[in-house]
């Protein structure tokens, strides 16, 4: 069921190269991340057959789409995928139900999704079936296409920044849906993106491109820290922890959720105890001390060990740390850093001013 | 009022306009789709001969065409060794001369259609699982229905008002080749003027008729080719 996805490709259009060797894991979303012209899309476009590249090799769950060497190369409309595309690109003749019946006319019955409606009710459009294209709202629209892509029961589900068109509002009110459907359905999802919110909000692997080349590829918290990749460095750079609710303090309006390795406070979440959750928690939020501090309002304080350092020479260290089980990255100044002598290996203690839950 | 020889002139007139207007849909939908859709090198060439009816007076098409599909020329030539005799002064004739000359008519609109479409429908499309000519019927053919429309009638209602190639390659045969435009001549120069407004007021009110008709259609046809 869950077979890795092999992609490597070659493509050279002079101005732009894509080159690439990745191996992403068979179930969960894995996000390609990058700003424009980074070769995102154009990878997403060479996993659908959109585009060929003249080397390529493809593999998913275990069916080769494309291999240069051997001349094979299946064109898009024999793969089994399924494709959500920056404009919902419904077709405007058709009704919301014959834009889903479009694909699944198409394919035999026993590959279809087994349960159209619940997909149906699960992204909350089952009441649009009779409408055309034009009297929906751009998210309903966009609602539509995931469900058109996903009622091909496709063995992946490739999302080229399906929220990119759609305004704050819109944008929380499919964000849910995405990172549900991959609870329930089971179908690895390729989502490019160049928003760090997505990533944090979605990714469980994420894959970081810069000028057609993969910078990093991995799990998401590990990959967020890495510190030879320029979003440790980004002024915004956070940390996405998997932690699940444990305890609520009602009297001091706090949660307490527990991750690999201890325990957090949080304020008060209006989740059930036992909800897995994804923290966020900003590098800049997390300040360091040698000593286990006696006295301090910050109620999140966590033993740790930093494994690594880095200086951007304007007066900031970036200090990448491991908390139980999971990576850390903290922003502090440089002075900081070279008075406390920090060096790698240290074991310190993180006091975590805030955190922020995604879903 | 219309005597015999103008009713056959009229039924000989609608039969060489809607022939000629299905030839040119078939032949004129794969060179618009291809026009819209190529970066070959050849698109500059192609689209200038189809348009070159649009400037040429109808005689120099009609008097190229007269020689070529004549006895000497390379298609008449092609024609008897096929064993159909010569193309000129007879109904086939006239019905590829209409071909050429009013197929910028066809094409035009349907490239026009075609490149509005734009990329996105067609990649939609694939990715749910339908072959290009499946996407072509079940796609782009509903999507271009406005420049179809525009296509045929257009067709049609030039082919049903051509009269200087007409003439260069039919001739003048009753039912044969005698058109209506050719038979209002034949009218005037016999100076029967009543018979000639007859026939001209058909004609006009056709062409009218017909051009109101499009247009109607067109403005309230929903604006197909915005995607959403």
């Amino acid at each position: 069921m869950t077979q890795p996805i092999t992609a490597c490709f070659q493509l050279d259009y002079g101005v732009f190269q894509l080159a690439v060797d990745l191996c992403l894991p068979g179930s969960g979303i894995t996000v390609l991340f990058g700003n424009s012209g980074s070769g995102k899309t154009t990878l997403l476009r060479c996993i659908a057959g959109l585009q060929r590249a003249p080397q390529g090799f493809l593999e998913i769950s275990g069916s080769c789409w494309q291999d240069s060497e051997r001349g094979v190369f299946l064109p898009t409309h024999k793969r089994a995928l399924g494709y959500v595309f920056q404009e919902a690109n419904l077709f405007p003749h058709l009704t919301v139900a014959d834009n889903l019946q479009f694909g699944l006319k198409r394919i035999a019955k026993a590959s279809r999704v087994a349960d159209l409606q619940h997909i149906l009710e699960l992204l909350g459009i089952d009441h649009l079936l009779k409408r055309k294209p034009d009297c929906l709202s751009g998210g309903e629209r966009q609602r539509v296409a995931i469900a058109r892509a996903l009622a091909l029961n496709p063995e992946v589900l490739l999302m080229d920044e399906p929220l990119a068109s759609l305004d704050f509002k819109r944008k929380q009110e499919i964000l849910p849906f995405i990172s549900r459907l991959h609870q329930e359905l089971n179908i690895p999802v390729l989502y490019v993106t160049h928003s760090q919110q997505e990533v944090a909000q979605l990714a469980d692997t994420l894959v970081i491109l810069a000028d057609g080349r993969a910078l990093a590829s991995g799990p998401l918290s590990e990959t967020l820290s890495r510190l030879d990749v320029p979003l440790a460095q980004d002024r915004k750079a956070a940390t996405v922890w998997p932690v699940t609710v444990v305890e609520h303090e009602a009297g001091y309006h706090l949660t307490r959720v527990a991750f690999a390795g201890g325990a957090l406070s949080l304020p008060a979440v209006d989740a059930a105890i036992g909800t897995p959750l994804r923290m966020q928690i900003y590098a800049s939020d997390v300040s360091i001390a040698l000593e286990a501090p006696s006295a301090t309002s910050i109620l999140n304080v966590l033993p740790a060990t930093i494994t690594g350092l880095a200086d951007d020479r304007a007066g900031r260290s970036v200090v990448r740390l491991q908390v139980g089980n999971h990576a850390l990255l903290a922003h502090i100044t440089s002075k900081s850093a070279l008075l406390l002598s920090l060096q790698i290996g240290m074991a310190v203690y993180v006091q975590i001013k805030g955190t922020s839950i995604l879903n | 009022m219309l005597n015999p020889a103008d009713l056959g002139a009229l039924l000989l007139t609608f039969k060489v306009a809607s022939i000629s207007t299905s030839l040119m849909l078939l032949l004129g939908t794969p060179l618009a789709w291809w026009l819209a859709r190529t970066g070959s090198a050849w698109k500059g060439i192609i689209n200038a001969v189809v348009a070159l009816p649009l400037v040429l007076p109808p005689t120099v098409l009609g008097f190229y065409l007269l020689v070529l599909m004549g006895p000497a020329g390379a298609i008449g030539k092609f024609t008897s060794w096929l064993g159909l005799g010569t193309l000129p002064f007879t109904f086939a004739g006239l019905v590829v001369a209409s071909v050429l000359y009013s197929m910028p008519f066809v094409v035009q609109p349907l490239q026009a259609a075609f490149t509005t479409i734009g990329e996105q429908p067609l990649e939609a499309a694939a990715t749910l699982r339908a072959s290009p000519l499946d996407t072509f019927f079940s796609v782009v053919v509903p999507l271009a229905k406005p420049g179809f429309l525009t296509a045929t009638i257009l067709g049609f209602a030039h082919t049903v008002g051509e009269f200087g190639v007409v003439l260069m390659v039919g001739g003048n045969i009753p039912d044969k080749t005698r058109v209506v435009s050719v038979q209002i001549y034949n009218h005037v120069e016999a100076l029967e003027y009543s018979e000639a407004h007859w026939l001209a007021g058909c004609l006009l009110l056709f062409s009218f008729t017909v051009l109101l008709a499009l247009y109607t259609v067109l403005k309230t046809h929903p604006v197909a080719h915005q995607l959403k």
